[in-house]
């Protein structure tokens, strides 16, 4: 998908009409367009290479890149200073914001600066408990929840206003997203939850890692019954599992995780059980497309950032299109002229 | 009281109209409470909610109950504090990420609000980020005052005193 007016790192493109952002991610979604995203992994340094090289690795398979913000409660660079670094060349962050760390007041401030340097999607999650990762000993916040954070970003973007009700003098144009997770119980409330978020201003939902693409589809069919599909967009979380034991830990350890047991078996039964991992999260990438209502997958490779152009490659969602990246256009020009 | 927070999810039916009539006694209570001064009865009513919603449902005092579209089971009590609903890190056996020993208050109160007539609407409507100032006073007191009162008023004088402060000036007269 190639837009008329590519971006140019610093300037923001025009709002399209029945748009709330300037960004790409929400112009490839509403032209119907089946967008990739993924998730980096911040840095544990201060360096902004690490960042850069981090993201290169996605180059021309991914529409956006999820920064996470303290993901499973561990410390890393925050997700406002990566969005920062990768608005600066032109990449298409989704900046994520837990309510785990910051009250409203840090929130706030970070939705209008995130916004300031070019942030065009943010995606609003609750945030894991501090148990979770390596500093137990921290306070929780949880000021708000996903559902109230959603409520002030919409508040901030289309009222112009703090939930103090002062007044802002120039409102953050961005596209909002919330999480769920289609595994989890209670599975009856989880489409209604949706239907929350949706009424509190999510316009995209990324859902947690599924591999039980039953469950994804009843989901699927109580957010139709509900006729939430016509107001939000729906990315399935997918990734590849590197092992059987992995896989398994990772099901016992993180939260909201669900790996059925025949996934397991299948993984034990390979003999490059990472390659197996790959193929298994490939198929799952083409049997998604086929689930109506669903306008995208979120690829999730924590550790094994690399192989997610192989799993978009391969899966041919893309179409042979090329997501945009600093310096496509000039690449690809340089190929198309010595190809001629 | 872990074991009474869940048998109150199991009654909350019953709970629920019991609170509904002791709501109604409260506001017929009104013109006594402003004759003895909100105040000044704040801090004993309070205590006696503390000690009956404590015991029932492991209360926490928010100061904004929203036990009845909750289906009797207090949302404060999630470690994560979510008043909107369950966060996606429920366990297969339903019990709590973040305290595996515990049932997620919100998958018990999806079955509470099944009990309640009326509740599973009320688990859809979004509830409002909570006012921190609201923590540790009575929510009985807050609901009669709204309800004998102008919303703008009522909101104002629900908070807590400030000290040398001005006087408000949508007070009516």
């Amino acid at each position: 998908m190639r837009f008329e007016d590519e971006p140019v790192p610093g300037y923001p493109l025009p709002i399209l009409p029945g748009h709330t952002s300037p960004g790409r991610f929400e112009r490839v979604l509403r032209a119907g367009g089946f967008a990739v995203t993924t998730e980096l992994a911040p840095p544990d340094s201060a360096d902004p290479e690490d960042v850069y090289k981090r993201a290169r690795v996605f180059d021309g398979y991914v529409d956006a890149i999820n920064a996470t913000d303290g993901s499973g409660a561990n410390c890393h660079m925050s997700s406002l200073a990566v969005c920062a670094l990768l608005t600066r060349i032109g990449y298409a962050p989704i900046m994520q914001i837990s309510c785990r760390d910051k009250n409203r007041i840090a929130i706030q401030g970070d939705i209008l600066g995130g916004a300031a340097m070019g942030v065009c999607n943010i995606l609003c999650l609750t945030g894991d408990g501090v148990q979770a990762g390596d500093h137990p000993q921290a306070k929780p916040v949880f000021d708000l929840d996903c559902v109230t954070l959603l409520e002030i970003a919409r508040t901030l973007r289309d009222d112009h206003h703090f939930q103090s009700g002062r007044k802002i003098s120039y409102a953050p144009r961005v596209f909002l997203g919330a999480a769920e997770n289609p595994s989890a119980l209670p599975h009856d409330w989880r489409a209604q939850r949706l239907a929350k978020k949706i009424a509190a201003g999510a316009q995209f939902v990324q859902t947690q890692y599924v591999y039980d693409l039953d469950l994804l589809r009843a989901f699927m069919d109580q957010c139709a019954a509900l006729g939430l599909l016509d107001n939000v967009f729906v990315l399935a979380g997918v990734g590849p599992l590197r092992s059987a034991k992995t896989a398994d830990w990772m099901r016992r350890n993180v939260p909201g995780m669900h790996v059925p047991d025949a996934t397991i078996a299948r993984l034990q039964g390979a003999q490059d059980q990472a390659r197996e991992g790959r193929n298994i999260c490939i198929e799952l990438i083409q049997q998604i497309r086929e689930i109506r209502g669903i306008s995208g997958v979120h690829v999730m490779a924590y550790r094994q950032e690399e192989s997610v152009a192989e799993i978009v490659e391969r899966s041919g969602v893309l179409q042979g299109r090329v997501c945009w990246y600093p310096g496509r256009d000039s690449a690809q020009n340089s190929q198309n002229r010595t190809a001629v | 009281m872990y074991a009474l927070r869940l048998w109150s999810v199991r009654h909350a039916r019953g709970l629920n109209a019991l609170y509904r009539g002791f709501e109604s006694l409260l506001v017929r209570m009104h013109g006594l409470f402003a004759a003895l001064g909100y105040e000044r009865i704040e801090p004993p009513v309070a205590a006696v909610e503390h000690a009956v919603k404590g015991l029932l449902f492991d209360c926490r005092m928010c100061g904004q109950c929203v036990l009845s579209s909750t289906g009797m089971s207090c949302p404060m009590n999630c470690p994560k504090t979510l008043r909107n609903g369950p966060c996606g890190g429920v366990r297969d056996n339903g019990h709590c990420e973040v305290k595996p020993e515990m049932r997620c208050v919100w998958v018990e109160a999806f079955k509470g609000s099944e009990r309640i007539p009326g509740g599973i609407a009320a688990m859809r409507e979004v509830q409002h980020a909570v006012d921190q100032r609201q923590q540790g006073r009575s929510s009985w007191l807050r609901v009669v005052r709204e309800k004998t009162s102008p919303p703008a008023a009522a909101a104002a004088a629900a908070l807590p005193p400030k000290s040398a402060a001005p006087p408000p000036k949508s007070v009516p007269p």
